[in-house]
């Protein structure tokens, strides 16, 4: 998922080709995939090169909130579990960034970006995980949320991006699914158990529904990327399928969704739901969410502790080699 | 900022029988690095029972600008097919 448009570089006119554009654009109307050395225009280069590392961030951040837990999860079954997930993310990640780096921006630079605060990543990973259930919150709304969005990406014109999504979606379905299941057994439990489940749904339902990104109207590059196929759905199309398909299962174990204004509209097939406060979502994407400082600095701190690591590796391959040539 | 270790294609025999096909790319410092990161990243779910891995910069690939004079003559070869031939119906086994 998180394809919500969170930087926007300033419209460049590029002089383009007019004949290699026309080319370019009846390819793309055509369903047709645009490969690494296919001729393709800056704009649709800059931006998805964008989408996708600002995707393959949130993938590598997102394992925070719930590393969190791994060494406190209730069960060795739901700690191997949680393990498997957050490895699944991480390479995730990896599918990611090597799709972005087709587009030549190299790994390094979009690792950089991240760490410097310049690269942006999902605003829903900078809230807090405060009990065992926002594990279960996690999996069953921010996974579901994620799946979404990724199912259409499936079909997007950048072929290295398609064919990562495929990879993704498949790997999802397990994420939900078990997130799904801590909230049922909790909801099944004593009554501490279900209020546990119930506050964890009240503090991640507005952040999931923001995961979508602005609504339509302020989303101004939405019909640039729809044409170009690098979006299928606007933000606000995925947000209310969203939320028709998660009420039900909601009630389902007996949670209620904190939404006041929440009702079934029967004359348009789907939920009427209450305002989403955007003034929250804008202040979590200029840095300001509740744990953003603290996601930074984890990365950061992995990153430079385990440099040793790296350059261990690099000592040992460059002695490798010099023993080849000299052989 | 650090340089980005090579980049390797990963390639997977999902079963006995069928060929590597390719599935991505790692960065690792050396072939054996490489291996390791492409198992982890590839096949966490028996995707596969073989891996290749091979330096990116090794693959020389046709240059998609050049796709029609690469492969139209093709287009204008269709007595390459075997429907190009028209033999009567009452002929058996051909
Ligand atoms: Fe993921
Ligand atoms: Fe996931």
């Amino acid at each position: 998922m998180y394809t919500t448009e969170l930087q926007k570089t300033k419209a460049v006119d590029a002089i383009e080709d007019p004949e290699k554009l026309a080319a370019f654009e009846a390819r793309v109307a055509a369903d047709d995939f645009i490969e690494p050395k296919d001729w393709m225009p800056e704009a649709y280069r800059r931006t998805l090169t964008r989408q996708i590392s600002q995707h393959a961030h949130s993938e590598i951040v997102g394992m925070l909130p719930e590393g969190n837990w791994i060494g406190r999860a209730p069960s060795l079954r739901r700690k191997a579990i949680l393990l498997a997930k957050v490895q699944d993310e991480a390479g995730h990640g990896l599918y990611l960034y090597s799709a972005a780096e087709t587009l030549g921006t190299s790994r390094g630079q979009m690792i950089e970006a991240l760490h410097s605060g310049k690269a942006k990543y999902s605003t829903i990973f900078n809230y807090p995980t405060v009990t065992w259930a926002d594990i279960g919150a996690i999996g069953w709304l921010v996974d579901g949320a994620a799946i979404m969005n990724q199912v259409p990406l499936q079909r997007t014109s950048y072929g290295p991006y398609a064919r990562a999504m495929v990879r993704v979606c498949k790997e999802e379905s397990f994420h939900q699914r078990q997130g799904y299941e801590i909230m049922m057994h909790l909801c099944q439990g004593t009554s501490e158990q279900k209020r546990m489940a119930q506050d964890a749904l009240n503090r991640w339902w507005w952040p999931s529904l923001m995961m979508f990104g602005p609504p339509d109207e302020n989303s101004p590059n939405t019909a640039q990327s729809l044409r170009w196929r690098i979006k299928r759905e606007t933000n606000d199309e995925l947000r209310q399928k969203f939320v028709d398909i998660t009420v039900p299962q909601a009630e389902a174990i007996g949670l209620s969704v904190p939404d006041p204004a929440l009702h079934w509209n029967e004359s348009k097939g789907g939920y009427d739901f209450g305002e989403i406060d955007w003034e929250e979502f804008y202040a979590v994407v200029r840095g300001e969410g509740p744990v953003a400082k603290e996601r930074m600095k984890a990365r950061r701190d992995a990153w430079e502790k385990n440099a040793w690591v790296r350059e261990a590796a690099d000592a040992y391959a460059a002695k490798k080699a010099q023993k080849k040539q000299a052989a | 900022m650090s340089k980005d270790w090579p980049l390797w294609e990963v390639f997977v025999r999902s079963r006995g029988g069928l060929s590597h096909r390719h599935v991505g790319s790692v960065h690792a410092p050396d072939a054996e690095i490489a291996v390791r990161h492409a198992r982890d990243t590839y096949t966490r779910r028996m995707e596969g029972i073989s891996l290749w891995v091979v330096p990116s910069a090794a693959i020389v690939a046709s240059d998609p600008a050049d796709d029609a004079a690469m492969f139209d003559p093709a287009a204008d070869k269709v007595y390459r097919h075997p429907t190009f031939y028209n033999i009567p119906d009452h002929i058996k086994h051909i």
